[in-house]
């Protein structure tokens, strides 16, 4: 394949330094003189010096046979652009964007520059897994299908440790989908009561993950309608 | 007619000064605190007096550029410092809030023709200097030639 990673930061420099590895043929972009000069002593000729968000500069490194672009510099705003321009324009069939400011995200998936990855986001879904009172895990995020699964711990003092699953009133949008209790899991029913260390997976539409948590947390009363 | 201009150098505060003596609502937002002062010069009252808006905050941030009045906007200015910021924010303001004219400032005159064609409306100064300097040579020729 040929791959055009531009940012030759430490991702972008390890990126290419990888795909090479694995035979593929690399031009990593670098807007910074002195960066360009550091990596090109390793790199070579697979390192180009110049601003991929200028459209000759895309053209030299010869995008418009290009497999694939990922771009990785420090600029949300650059690596939205230089994808749209390489999608849009190039007609590159695949792109991958990194996401510097979690809360950019959203812009990315405006523009429909997709697949994103952000090493916060990251960070932050590995800390939910090590630090289990945070409450809730992602377990997985289906971004094209509109889908998430969850996990919940539940402690002795959530809303819903002795209720029936029947009696739950769960947001719109949502299901449970499991109960692992000591150590073995099983699909509840209506009838299900659940115990206090049960760990509950549910799935859910993204953006419900607040009224799940109020539903199950501390403070939760178990969504049951009062009078 | 409400307009936001982002990006508060130069151009952006003598468009929204201008806008604003047309009688306009203008409401201006840049990341320097100190922009604001740009606004204000050869100004006899204050901008906020004269009825300006003026909001510290990044043209990628929502919460910012709603602070700015972005859901109300008639028109929208892009006119940071940077080409891709603006690219990237009038689509936002085009696609996510919907504002119905939407002028991005593009100084590569490349990128400016690219996005033209796929529907933004963008500004080129340096095309402009560019066709000015040429129609100069072209005309200083003529008059030489003749």
């Amino acid at each position: 394949m040929y791959i055009i990673v531009v940012g030759a930061g430490k991702v972008g420099w390890n990126l290419a330094r990888e795909l090479l590895e694995k035979d593929h043929e690399v031009t990593l972009i670098e807007s910074d003189r002195r960066r360009y000069m550091t990596v090109e002593q390793e790199l070579e000729h697979n390192v180009s010096y110049g601003d991929a968000s200028e459209l000759w500069v895309l053209e030299r490194a010869g995008i418009q046979r290009a497999d694939m672009v990922i771009a990785v510099t420090g600029d949300d705003e650059d690596n939205m652009l230089i994808c749209q321009v390489a999608r849009e324009k190039y007609l590159v069939d695949q792109i991958i964007a990194r996401v510097n400011n979690p809360r950019n995200r959203q812009h990315f998936d405006l523009l429909g520059i997709k697949p994103s990855v952000s090493a916060t986001d990251l960070i932050l879904r590995l800390l939910e897994h090590e630090v289990p009172e945070y409450g809730l895990v992602h377990l997985l995020d289906l971004q094209e299908e509109q889908l998430e699964i969850i996990e919940m711990l539940l402690g002795k003092d959530s809303g819903v440790t002795g209720r029936r699953v029947g009696d739950l009133h769960m947001p719109e949008g949502s299901l449970l989908i499991s109960v692992l209790r000591a150590g073995k899991g099983f699909v509840p029913t209506a009838d299900t009561v659940l115990e206090e260390g049960d760990e509950v997976l549910a799935v859910l539409d993204p953006g419900k993950e607040d009224d799940l948590k109020a539903l199950f947390g501390p403070e939760g009363d178990g969504g049951i309608a009062s009078g | 007619m409400f307009i936001l201009i982002v990006g508060c150098g130069r151009v952006g505060s003598s468009v929204a000064r201008a806008m604003l003596r047309e009688g306009h609502t203008v409401s201006a937002l840049d990341e320097d605190p100190e922009s604001h002062a740009r606004l204000e010069v050869g100004l006899e009252k204050s901008w906020e007096d004269l009825g300006g808006q003026f909001t510290v905050g990044a043209g990628l941030e929502a919460e910012a550029l709603e602070a700015a009045g972005i859901d109300t906007a008639d028109v929208f200015i892009a006119s940071t410092d940077g080409d891709n910021t603006n690219i990237i924010i009038s689509q936002i303001a085009k696609r996510r809030y919907g504002v119905p004219t939407v002028i991005a400032r593009v100084l590569d005159p490349l990128r400016a023709e690219w996005y033209a064609r796929q529907g933004l409306q963008t500004v080129c100064p340096t095309r402009v200097a560019i066709d000015m300097l040429e129609t100069a040579v072209r005309d200083s020729a003529g008059r030489q030639d003749g």
